[in-house]
């Protein structure tokens, strides 16, 4: 039993270190801040969720604690980082960040047009 | 994280760092996690929280002084 638990949290707890680490090659390599971005959110939710989960299964197995703050923490993280991220890329947005020169659709251009057409 | 800290200091736009200050705050959150569950303690599961409202609130705050320049608006009859 406590074998099995072990791999669980190992398996969630790697997974969320591959994920972090995957988004840190995306934010190095990526070509614009948007596609930036997407790798940081995506980071956020899930591979910090797999760690804390790996965490909250910790504690709770092995130690017989139940930590409602760490799950308070998940939720939080779930409902944030994506409201985080959208923020993010309407400010870089209206700042005027270059978009990168093979993107191929841009919604936000017409919209000036768009709502002097349909007030 | 490293090279998070990388686009922190080299990015080329204010918004890249931005990005990079918000992904370095939830990788923090994880760090604690690594540490807490390393000295068999749950003395930190309060910071993982506290941590997460506060990189959502610097977020937050970075991109309305981003779009508008301010933070705080005064003018209420909008």
């Amino acid at each position: 039993m406590t074998e099995i638990v072990n791999y669980i949290i190992g398996f969630f707890l790697l997974a969320g270190g591959f994920l972090s680490l995957v988004a840190s090659f995306g934010v190095l390599r990526l070509p614009d801040v948007y596609t930036r971005n997407h790798a940081a959110s995506k980071s956020a939710t899930l591979g910090i969720m797999c760690i804390l989960l790996g965490t909250f299964l910790y504690f709770y197995i092995v130690h017989g604690i139940f930590n409602s703050k760490v799950l308070l923490a998940i939720v939080f993280i779930f409902v944030t980082a994506p409201v985080g991220g959208h923020l993010i890329a309407r400010a870089a947005y209206h700042s005027g960040a270059k978009l990168w020169d093979k993107s191929v659709r841009d919604d936000l251009k017409d919209k000036e047009k768009y709502d002097r057409q349909h007030p | 994280m490293l090279g998070l800290i990388y686009r922190v200091i080299k990015g080329p736009t204010t918004p890249d760092r931005v990005v990079a200050l918000d992904a370095l705050g939830v990788n923090l959150i994880a760090i604690v996690a690594l540490v807490s569950m390393l000295i068999d303690s749950d003395a930190f599961l309060e910071v993982i929280l506290l941590l997460g409202i506060l990189a959502f609130i610097g977020t937050v705050s970075f991109s309305k002084f981003l779009e508008k320049g301010a933070i705080i608006e005064r003018d209420r009859n909008r």
